[in-house]
């Protein structure tokens, strides 16, 4: 990155700080709705001391763990069956759509239902948020493989299951990632949902406790904290890692 | 006969006339080691006959066979050069050109021939690059040589340089005729450009178009390398113009008729 970009963003950002502390000195606000932007820093230094933030970022973690690799691998498993079979993709690919458009908060009610307030609720939202995003992906990954490599393929000889593994899955690499991207927002968002409404351990039941304490000061810490992570993840992991192999496949 | 096409005919479905006959009755007997041009205007069928001697396209009539036996379906004993290069973008050039080999041949072995083949057409420099950091005619050049490193039969081209620049497509002209004496092969090879198949070829054949058929068969008995400006082929070239020209004037004619029926 240019040094002048990091300097923009840097100034942006202690203007915001700089704005959020003027609002707060004025008095217009009562602490209790305002904190100022030390008191969240004092929050959030507090709690990483302390260890209880660690703890629900671990816990965070796990849940978010086995939620999107299970994710992961029902949705290519769906994606591929979608995108391999025409029968398959007329009789459900519109429901997959449909699935893919409930806001995943919509499954917490029946997941604390199936089965009470566990870490196996938040997983199973972990899964239900992510699943069907790399379905869609996968199946349109699956079905855009240039018909032109497959042709290319069969002058060669190729056919039957080495097709598949040799030419339909690497061309499918892109959007498989582009699906990974995803699968991982809506997952990490889902999380969220889940956990807020969950028992805990984790970073969005920190933030219900906090809200039921009236701390605002964490309840805007950890607000910064999802968010600083959210960012993270994405753009030094996810969007790297789609870039790399776009650039590599000739489509960027 | 090295390649025969006996009686070869194709019918597409279509969803308003019911049926669309490409081309019928067709004709043709190749010898090994001959470079043969097919020349036509678009619509003539040139490259649907070239799918279905690789396979990739079912005749609906008639049957093509290569040495005695029926072409049924794809195999690696005819290699095919398309005009989109169609080289594995998550492949490095040298695998690439040994990705139909690897099924038949160790690694090592492969990788030799592949090397074998990617020298022949002057890309051994290359063999570690992506696809990505080739340019058009050197993408070209390896599907040639892929093709080739499968030591197949018949060597099968459709339109391979129509999508190179001018200055491009004369290099690989010259760089195709070597790897052709060099290797022996016996090319097919489809164009629409009658300076290609002049400079190319020991034979062209020309098609025409509505219904696609065979309309003449030229022998080219000029030395290589042949220059534009030599008068036999000039010569040559004017013969096939005129016999090209009311083709093509055919296909336009039907083409603004169609567009009238469209306006009103």
């Amino acid at each position: 990155m240019k040094w002048n970009i990091l300097i923009k963003r840097i100034l942006f950002l202690v203007a915001v700080i700089g704005i959020w502390q003027l609002i707060f000195t004025s008095g217009l606000l009562e602490e209790i709705v305002f904190p100022s932007p030390i008191s969240v820093g004092e929050a959030l230094y507090n709690g990483f001391t302390r260890g209880d933030f660690f703890s629900a970022l671990g816990a965070s973690f796990k849940h978010l763990f086995i939620g999107l690799s299970m994710a992961i691998a029902f949705g290519t498993l769906l994606g591929v069956i979608l995108g391999k079979s025409k029968q398959a993709d007329e009789t459900a690919g519109m429901y997959l759509i449909a699935m893919q458009s409930i806001p995943s908060i919509v499954w917490v009610p029946l997941a604390i239902m199936l089965f009470g307030f566990s870490e196996f609720a938040v997983i199973f939202v972990v899964v239900l948020g992510g699943t069907f995003v790399m379905g869609l992906n996968v199946r349109t990954a699956i079905q855009s493989v240039p018909p032109q490599f497959k042709r290319a393929a069969r002058t060669m000889g190729t056919g039957g299951l080495r097709m598949f593994f040799r030419v339909e899955v690497p061309s499918s690499v892109p959007y498989f990632m582009t699906g990974l991207r995803l699968a991982w927002a809506f997952s990490w968002r889902a999380l969220m949902a889940g956990e807020l409404l969950s028992n805990g351990p984790g970073l969005g039941y920190s933030l219900a406790y906090a809200q039921d304490y009236a701390r605002m000061d964490q309840v805007v810490g950890i607000i910064v904290i999802i968010g600083v992570i959210g960012a993270i993840v994405d753009q030094f992991v996810f969007s790297k890692l789609e870039d790399n192999v776009r650039s590599r496949w000739g489509l960027a | 006969m090295f390649l025969e096409f006996d009686q070869v005919g194709k019918k597409f479905k279509d969803k308003e006339n019911g049926e669309f006959e490409v081309f019928s009755d067709i004709n043709l007997s190749i010898e090994r080691k001959e470079f043969v041009s097919l020349l036509g205007p678009s619509g003539c069928g040139k490259s649907t006959l070239l799918s279905m001697v690789a396979g990739l396209e079912k005749s609906t009539a008639g049957a093509i066979s290569l040495e005695g036996e029926k072409i049924k379906k794809a195999g690696p004993d005819r290699g095919m050069v398309f005009q989109q290069a169609s080289l594995f973008p998550w492949l490095n050039v040298r695998d690439n050109v040994t990705f139909p080999l690897k099924s038949t041949m160790s690694k090592k072995e492969a990788e030799e021939r592949a090397d074998h083949f990617l020298k022949m057409v002057h890309l051994s420099r290359f063999k570690k690059h992506y696809t990505y950091e080739l340019s058009g005619g050197m993408q070209q050049r390896v599907a040639i040589a892929r093709a080739l490193a499968m030591d197949p039969k018949l060597l099968l081209m459709d339109e391979p340089f129509g999508a190179l620049d001018e200055q491009t497509r004369h290099i690989l002209h010259d760089e195709l005729i070597k790897v052709w004496e060099e290797t022996q092969k016996t090319i097919l090879f489809v164009t629409h450009s009658i300076q290609e198949a002049i400079k190319l070829s020991d034979r062209i054949v020309v098609m025409g178009t509505r219904p696609g058929r065979i309309i003449a068969d030229f022998k080219v008995d000029i030395p290589r390398p042949r220059s534009r400006t030599d008068a036999r082929v000039v010569e040559l070239e004017e013969q096939v113009m005129d016999l090209l020209k009311d083709e093509i004037n055919k296909v336009l004619k039907e083409e603004l008729e169609n567009e009238v029926e469209y306006t009103y």
